[in-house]
């Protein structure tokens, strides 16, 4: 993963995502390897590196019992920040997220969507260089992951690096400069996602047969409509490739697909 | 970069864990002090007034007896119920226990930092079951080593809560560990009767547990006039418990079994 860049994890559930970001976010110990991350070895530098690491996890981890603002003030503390820098960076991310008036409410007080942000508020108070988001969007309505989506964009382009690990493809399609595709617990593709829908045909073909959808990808329309046609194809879908397809392809199952 | 200076010395971060869990506190004061001493008022009436009265063998009232027993045993279940109890809802349920293994905080400094709840809970119980035992029983007095005492055994008793809590799998489980641990500890570690008194098979049984020196530690140095020889084995036996229980703790969240 390169330095400021959106980078998206695709795979299917049990395909190793969320594990990946527990080792390198050390929460979960690995048993063989390294990983580095801005350079620092994160098995054998932990504190070091959890210094400008910030993590928001796939369950909202607030601590229910405090207001939004005392888990913030926690969060803090616990990067060792003194109470001016803060309630600084409260106020201003706060403002950033439009949560200043939920700031004393209890968490359950507010909706799934906010709540998200709090996290996110939480994870980049101490201003992190990487950020991991696990399905930061998971049980969000479209309006609550659009919002999502526009503050990822807003956090990529102010010089965060941002690793998202997602099951919504469009998500990782509309947002990430690249993509690596993990499945088994290995990578099996990485590139930018309009260079793996170009290794897969950028003109892809759909239709039924013996009950079943079939799909087939070609380099350009021209191959495809004569496809269709000398296939006796009549009812064929023929349409632009998309990332979900380059999923379906390499690991032969859609996204969501339990192993 | 931030201008501002950060404070990661072990004692700020020490500070900054215990910080959430004395907010939680604070919110809960009322409800925390009625709890805290409803169980040792009950017992104090039940087992002080109810079953037995009169003078022990050393010459001290039953009732001054059986305080600095309820104190050991309120620093026991106070501070174990309300660190246990936390950690694994933080642990178990809100997942905000992972948010502070993200960050940059030492283990030892964990391990105390979440112990500190269990140790003013359990103080705020012995203090108050103090406070009405000076009504109570004349006889007893705040020594210097009675108030160490206490203090040490709310420590290790808290401790021993962060290791249950980082061992359990469920709530249900926490639930077993109070049932075949803490519940039989708090009646027969020498709480409300003297563990000499009893078969020496059984005395074997409950100098292993460290309610029992917590009781004789606390009663003595309450009764400075009764009890002339200050048990400083079981201080020390105490202490090492409290060292062991830390160490544990301090391993599981080092290799991340939690």
């Amino acid at each position: 993963m390169e330095e400021g860049e959106l980078f998206g994890f695709l795979g299917p559930n049990g395909a190793g995502k969320t594990t990946t970001v527990r080792c390198i976010s050390t929460l979960t110990n690995v048993t063989s390897g390294e990983i580095y991350v801005n350079g620092v070895n994160v098995v054998k530098e932990q504190t070091k590196a959890k210094k400008f690491m910030g993590v928001i996890q796939q369950t909202i981890s607030l601590d229910k019992d405090l207001t939004i603002r005392e888990n913030m003030v926690s969060h803090a503390m616990y990067h060792g920040m003194g109470k001016a820098e803060r309630n600084a960076r409260i106020k201003d991310l706060s403002d950033y997220f439009g949560l200043e008036e939920y700031l004393d409410k209890p968490v359950d007080s507010l909706s799934g969507g906010w709540k998200k942000r709090a996290a996110i508020v939480c994870a980049m108070l101490h201003q992190p260089k990487v950020l991991f988001l696990d399905e930061p969007t998971s049980g969000l309505d479209i309006n609550a992951r659009r919002l999502l989506w526009d503050v990822v964009k807003r956090l990529n382009q102010s010089g965060t690096t941002i690793v998202l690990t997602t099951h919504y493809i469009e998500e990782a399609e509309a947002l990430c400069d690249r993509v690596g595709i993990i499945d088994h617990g290995k990578i099996i593709a990485l590139d930018k996602p309009s260079v793996l829908i170009e290794q897969t045909g950028r003109t892809a073909v759909e239709y039924m047969e013996d009950g079943k959808t079939v799909y087939n990808y070609f380099h350009s329309m021209d191959e495809a409509q004569k496809f269709v046609s000398a296939g006796g194809h009549e009812d064929a879908t023929v349409r632009k490739t998309n990332l979900e397809d380059v999923f379906v392809e390499l690991t032969g199952k859609s996204v969501g697909d339990q192993r | 970069m931030s201008e501002y200076k950060r404070n990661t010395g072990f004692f700020h971060q020490v500070y900054h864990v215990a910080w959430s869990d004395l907010m939680f506190l604070k919110h809960n004061l009322l409800n925390t002090i009625i709890m805290t001493i409803m169980g040792p008022l009950l017992y104090l009436i039940a087992f002080g007034y109810g079953l037995r009265s009169g003078e022990t063998d050393i010459g001290v009232s039953y009732v001054a007896f059986v305080i600095p027993g309820i104190m050991a045993l309120t620093s026991l279940s106070g501070s174990f119920s309300s660190t246990s109890t936390r950690i694994n809802v933080q642990r178990l349920y809100y997942k905000s226990f992972d948010e502070m293994m993200l960050c940059p905080l030492s283990n030892a400094a964990i391990v105390l930092g979440k112990s500190m709840l269990g140790l003013v809970r359990g103080l705020m119980g012995c203090f108050l079951m103090y406070a009405i035992g000076l009504v109570l029983a004349p006889d007893l007095e705040l020594t210097p080593l009675a108030v160490i005492c206490v203090i040490i055994s709310c420590m290790v008793f808290s401790m021993l809560g962060m290791l249950a809590a980082l061992i359990a799998k469920s709530h249900q489980s926490m639930s077993t560990f109070n049932s075949l641990i803490i519940l039989p500890m708090t009646f027969l570690c020498g709480t409300f009767f003297e563990v000499d008194s009893l078969e020496p098979i059984f005395q074997g049984i409950l100098y292993c547990l460290p309610l029992t020196h917590s009781s004789l530690c606390i009663r003595a140095a309450c009764l400075p006039d009764f009890y002339t020889d200050f048990p400083w084995i079981s201080l020390a036996v105490l202490v090492v418990f409290g060292v062991v229980i830390f160490a544990l703790s301090h391993y599981m969240l080092k290799v991340r079994k939690i």
